[in-house]
């Protein structure tokens, strides 16, 4: 009895889950991915390190809720980005668009890759010169070696 | 020449702190708030009904003089913080016109009756919608809107003396005479 009682309680605390679950009715599977991947892509203006998909906020609801709407009108994906960026900025994207403003966050990246890359090839060139260099005789230093070793070798 | 190279990690660690110093010292900086898209950019277009009267408002109401454009809701505790100064504004002249932000009308009236009215009218944006097209994100939020209905200038919080002193007074200023210059200059 204690047990079924457990049990009931148990599963009456489910677990949270990560993300909001709306219940929105699209005509097609492709709307449907489609919305998926703008809730995920879509960073909520208010709590700024979540995207639409795991913000409670009320923002975050409006948008999910325009989103929706612009997808069930069938715009493009390139209109709904506008309609986001034309209120909010460019920084409601996690990916944001190749323009010059955002040239330098793109190319960052790369070129500080590029430089340590660099910095370690120079590193790693100039200490194998350094290593090669004192280990090699003058001319008359070998002569000598070569002839302390035929003593050795006539012993 | 090689001893200096041992001190460009120092160099660099005193420009860095420099630099974060710098934003550390400023005492408007804050990391979650947005610059505005809508910079020099006009008011979206809306009609929505006022909420101490019967008539529509429209972005044409928010044309012919400087105002400032409260974001504001009875759910909101901060929005209550900077009531009071709103008030002494309103008392001075200032010309501030509120947006009611997905709120409760009734509710709304109530509050402005118990905390004073600074608002030359009020607009009631009860689904948000205006609120979106402005990229309103929380309340309250205050915009600068010149005599052409062009939005320039966003604040995100409360409006208090000393962002009013700094930032508001002079831009409300610097727009009332580009207003009056451009005014005098129409035949």
């Amino acid at each position: 009895m204690n047990r079924w009682i457990l049990l009931t309680i148990t599963l009456l605390f489910s677990s949270a889950a990560l993300a909001v679950v709306e219940t929105f009715e699209f005509d097609s599977e492709q709307q449907r991915k489609r919305y998926n991947v703008f809730i995920e892509e879509l960073r909520c203006p208010k709590c700024q390190n979540q995207n639409l998909s795991g913000s409670n906020s009320p923002i975050a609801a409006d948008l999910r809720r325009e989103l929706y709407r612009m997808i069930q009108e069938g715009q493009s994906d390139d209109a709904i980005v506008d309609f986001m960026v034309s209120r909010y900025g460019e920084f409601v994207l996690y990916r944001p668009r190749l323009d010059e403003n955002t040239i330098i966050l793109w190319l960052a990246p790369v070129l500080f890759v590029l430089i340590g890359v660099g910095t370690a090839l120079i590193v790693i060139y100039r200490h194998r010169k350094a290593a090669v260099g004192p280990a090699s005789l003058s001319a008359e230093e070998q002569a000598r070696l070569k002839a302390l070793l035929d003593e050795e070798a006539d012993d | 020449m090689a001893r200096l190279k041992l001190f460009l990690p120092l160099l660099m660690f005193v420009l860095l702190a420099v630099i974060f110093w710098q934003v550390l010292q400023d005492e408007d900086y804050d990391p979650s708030a947005l610059p505005s898209a809508l910079l020099d950019r006009p008011v979206p277009a809306f009609e929505l009904p006022a909420l101490l009267s019967e008539r529509l408002i429209s972005e044409r109401d928010l044309t012919g003089q400087v105002v400032l454009l409260n974001v504001w809701a009875t759910w909101c505790p901060s929005c209550r913080v900077e009531h009071p100064f709103l008030n002494r504004l309103a008392q001075q002249g200032v010309a501030i016109v509120g947006l009611n932000y997905k709120d409760e009308s009734d509710a709304a009236r109530q509050w402005l009756q118990n905390l004073g009215n600074p608002y030359r009218f009020v607009i009631v944006d009860a689904d948000g919608r205006l609120g979106l097209d402005l990229g309103v994100y929380g309340a309250p939020e205050t915009y600068v809107i010149d005599a052409r209905g062009v939005v320039r200038f966003k604040h995100v919080g409360v409006v208090d003396a000393a962002l009013w002193q700094q930032k508001l007074q002079p831009l409300l200023a610097q727009l009332q005479q580009e207003q009056a210059g451009l005014a005098g200059s129409t035949p």
